[in-house]
């Protein structure tokens, strides 16, 4: 599986190194321009760490005017480029391509801009998604998306993947939550879309960019929303008996009309394993464990709050706990974020799975993924953005065993289909990179494929920009599509995964 | 019966020449047809909204009025996916019946057009994108698509998104589909997020004394964690005495003080946690009792119906204008305004929608001239008999147009579909 197509390499570009590494030196420091081997080999991977490429060189430049330039000399010279952001993608997004230039953002790491009066924040991509809160919270103010790696994932990066978070039902994704960017096209071309009004008139072309996953420009400058932080933010801990009765309490809560800052769902397996490994106080005797998140002003929590109880009761709930403190609102998630490395530290390696499904099929993928574990003897642990409907199947397995490795890819590929299949989606938040680039065709027939290729065509007419990724190379479906950690040593072991 | 024969022996058209495709196989089989004779067509659905946006540059004309009604509705998802040319009246009313709504709040443009309502189709809303005074907190049209169908201008049916919320499988077309007055695709089939509806509402009317006092408002409301869900601004002061007599019948309520400029909020939800919200934000801007009117749920609905309907500017002759700017520029546009045209601002001080009384289009040259130095645009939205469309009635930078040509190109590269609707060349 460390191996996927990639790409032809040109080796007319391989034989120039020296000289185009030279002429990078021009346009920008000569110290932003990394080509010995020890220099790139951080830069080998992204957070899909199984694949593995050295670029021809890293260029990291320090303004947009510099990215212009480079992307000029690269699309007159016919250079392919893959962007990279903070390197914490989990589908590849940002591998590197032996005969392409790593263009790297890190050093786009300044807020320019905090604007409380238009309530936005003019920020330089290469900044944390939590650096973004962080420079705003003191004014009661916060961002919304919130991926599980937001200590380290950039916006730009977050731009480039669409990215969500827990609390996506009520507060959307990225693209809901920012209001222009600055962007280079492949031939060095800067343009602006959008800015601090909402809805930029014409062709929603920030629309396109966000979750083009860095094929269709390189972001420079984004500006987001800032909302008011809640003012009252409320946990419940409940545990149901059986798959049914949590999955049908949850679609329950949607359709009486409550929206959740978040909703969350673990099954039996994963219960045990986070409470083994974080000692969260979960209920251990529940088959399925939901965390349902309010919030809003003190008396519609505590409305809201009534109502999530009494559904919960009437499914049967075989628990029941309420957060009164902050802290205890906290303790109630440390399980959930400790779900990744719980597993990790059940099996050597496990798969994290990225699908979307209709809450309403919950126990139904639940089951099907059951199945299929006892088919292929393999332990799976499952959490759910229930309020999304997003699946985190996590299959463990011990990679040395090579049997293993090959049915772990299979069963990961049947739940995918399986997501499809119910209604959903292959990839719901993790971006499909290289990682589920042969299941495109699951969802999407070949004029589908035509249309996104054209538009990729229409805006970078060589195809140099991260080439290679989230479209299949070969057309054909492989058995690919999950994140393989190996004895729980992600890329970034410190970030919680949820 | 081919469909060049079809088209041919015009068995699609009525007698206005206007073709009726029934399904998705026949605006696919149609436009391949027009594909091949590079014959462009206007796309309409129930003509609602087809007079936003430039006269197309076609020959044929195409309706698609007939793909209508609901594929799939289910609450308990939050979705409801439909035939692209469902009536949103129909859409509101299933939605309704299990106590949901289309939370972008569709503005009903038929009052503007004709004085009365009609609020057309769902895929006519859409290529629009402008959603109602809820947007500054739920967000636009765009926003709720989860997914379409839909024929490109070489006959391809193709599709995008799905019916999740979380989904970011291939580029999302969705968004780009929204607001592209369809020169992208012929839409045949529509998936929007829908949201429950609240319990009730009230709205509270506040009678400021100058702009930098209605900014000030504006800015403390959409900082509260007590949050609203609308916030509109309606001066007295015009020149224009039939705009301040219309506006005194449209906004005429119990409980509204007349011949006066108000700020009006609205806040949603269960009845305790409104009351708790006005209290709050009464204490945050420092009002009264006094200082304010509230609109109990039966005013506040209908206020905030004839705000959508945009109903102070019923039936207008002149040229109507939707301009949207970061709202720390609000105050200042208000004062210019004071003087030239009537207007009210929408979106918590963001929107402004500007009647401009003038034939001469020096005057929008001069708006859209502000608008793009506040950091935002406009759009005439509505054209007097006179416009001669000297100046554009969108606003466009070059680097965008050129980009904007490129992706009609990747969609439509024979310009098929609305051609010029948008700008020359897309």
């Amino acid at each position: 599986m460390s191996e996927i197509a990639l790409p032809k390499i040109d080796s007319s570009i391989l034989n120039r190194k020296s000289e185009i590494v030279k002429k990078l030196s021009k346009l920008t420091n000569i110290e932003n321009v990394l080509s010995e081997t020890d220099e790139l080999r951080p830069y080998e991977t992204d957070a899909l760490s199984v694949y593995t490429q050295t670029p021809l060189a890293v260029v990291l430049p320090e303004n947009t005017e510099e990215v212009s330039e480079i992307l000029k000399f690269c699309h007159s010279e016919n250079i392919k480029v893959v962007p990279r952001g903070a390197g914490t993608g989990l589908s590849g997004g940002a591998l590197p391509l032996q005969d392409a230039i790593l263009l790297g953002l890190g050093k786009f790491n300044k807020i320019l801009e905090i604007d409380y009066e238009n309530k936005c924040v003019v920020t330089q991509p290469g900044v944390t998604n939590l650096g973004i809160t962080h420079a705003v919270q003191h004014k009661g103010f916060y961002y919304a998306p919130d991926p599980s790696s937001q200590l380290a994932c950039s916006i730009g990066g977050n731009v480039a993947e669409n990215s969500g978070g827990v609390h996506s039902l009520k507060y959307g994704t990225t693209t809901n939550n920012i209001l222009g960017v600055q962007m280079v096209m492949m031939d060095g071309t800067i343009c602006r879309f959008g800015g601090k009004s909402f809805d930029q008139e014409g062709y929603d072309l920030m629309g396109l960019i966000c979750g083009s996953e860095g094929l269709l420009g390189v972001v420079t400058e984004v500006t987001v929303k800032i909302l008011r932080t809640p003012e009252v933010v409320r946990a419940a801990l409940i545990g149901f008996p059986s798959i049914k009765e949590g999955g049908d309490a949850a679609s329950e809560i949607i359709s009486s009309g409550i929206v959740p800052a978040g909703m969350e769902i673990m099954d039996k397996a994963l219960i045990e394993a986070t409470d083994n490994f974080s000692k969260a106080g979960y209920p251990r005797d529940a088959e399925l464990l939901l965390i349902v998140e309010l919030d809003g002003t003190e008396s519609e929590v505590n409305e809201l709050i009534k109502k999530v109880e009494a559904i919960c009761k009437k499914n049967n709930c075989s628990s029941l706990k309420l957060s009164n403190s902050e802290k205890e609102r906290l303790s109630f998630w440390a399980g959930r974020k400790a779900a990744f490395p719980a597993c990790g530290a059940m099996a050597p390696d496990y798969y994290c799975m990225d699908g979307s499904i209709p809450r309403g099929k919950l126990a139904e993928a639940l089951l099907e993924i059951k199945k299929l574990s006892e088919k292929y003897e393999l332990p799976v642990a499952n959490c759910f953005h229930a309020g999304d409907g997003n699946l985190h199947p996590l299959i463990m397995f011990d990679g040395n065993d090579k049997e293993q490795l090959r049915k772990t890819e299979e069963f990961g590929s049947e739940i995918l289909k399986t997501c499809v299949r119910l209604g959903g989606v292959i990839t719901g938040e993790h971006g499909v990179g290289i990682e589920k680039r042969e299941l495109m065709c699951e969802m999407f027939n070949d004029n589908d494929i035509q249309q996104q290729l054209s538009i990729k065509k229409s805006l970078d007419e060589k195809n140099l920009l991260n080439p290679g990724k989230v479209y299949p190379i070969l057309r054909k479906c492989a058995e690919e599509g999950r994140v393989h950690v190996h004895k729980n040593k992600d890329k970034f072991p410190d970030l919680p995964r949820f | 019966m081919s469909t060049k024969i079809k088209i041919n022996s015009q068995i699609f058209q009525d007698s206005n020449n206007i073709y009726y495709p029934k399904d998705e196989t026949e605006v696919s089989d149609l436009i391949r047809e027009l594909y091949k004779q590079d014959s462009p067509t206007e796309i309409i659905g129930n003509n609602s909204k087809s007079f936003i946006g430039n006269k197309t540059q076609s020959a044929n004309t195409t309706s698609l009025s007939k793909i209508s009604g609901i594929i799939d509705y289910k609450p308990e998802e939050l979705y409801i996916k439909v035939k692209a040319c469902t009536p949103i009246n129909e859409i509101e009313q299933v939605l309704s019946e299990n106590n949901q709504e289309l939370a972008f709040e569709p503005i009903d443009f038929g009052y503007i057009k004709e004085g009365k309502s009609n609020k057309g189709t769902i895929a006519g809303y859409l290529s629009c994108n402008y959603a109602g005074s809820r947007r500054f907190k739920v967000g636009s049209v765009r926003d709720h698509v989860l997914g379409f169908k839909g024929v490109n201008g070489k006959g391809d049916i193709i599709k995008s998104g799905g019916t999740v919320v979380k989904n970011v499988t291939g580029y999302d077309l969705s968004k780009l589909i929204a607001g592209s007055f369809g020169t992208l695709v012929a839409l045949t089939e529509i998936t929007l997020k829908v949201l429950p509806k609240k319990d009730s509402s009230k709205t509270v009317i506040i009678y400021p004394s100058n702009f930098e006092q209605i900014y000030d408002f504006f800015n403390k409301l959409s900082s509260s964690s007590s949050e609203i869900s609308g916030a509109v601004f309606i001066p007295e002061q015009s020149k224009d005495k039939d705009f301040v007599t219309k506006k005194n019948s449209v906004f005429k309520f119990n409980d509204l003080k007349s011949n006066v400029s108000f700020i009006a909020f609205r806040v949603e939800g269960d009845k305790i946690s409104i009351e708790e919200k006005i209290n709050n934000l009464k204490k945050e801007l420092g009002l009264n009792n006094s200082d304010i009117s509230t609109l109990d749920v039966y005013q506040s609905e209908p206020f905030w119906k004839k705000v959508n309907n945009l109903e102070v500017f019923e039936k207008t002759e002149h040229n109507l204008i939707r301009m949207v700017i970061p709202p720390a520029n609000g105050s200042k546009l208000c004062k210019y305004l004071e003087n030239n045209h009537n207007y009210f601002v929408d979106w918590c001080g963001s929107l402004f929608w500007i009647e401009v009384n003038s034939k001469k289009e020096e005057k929008i040259k001069d708006l859209k001239k502000m608008a793009e130095d506040f950091g935002g645009y406009l759009t005439v939205i509505k054209t007097s008999s006179e416009y001669d469309f000297g100046e554009a009635i969108f606003t466009v930078d070059k680097v965008r147009l050129i980009i904007s040509e490129k992706v009609k190109q990747s969609f439509d590269p024979k310009r098929i579909l609305n051609p010029g609707k948008m700008y020359r060349g897309v």
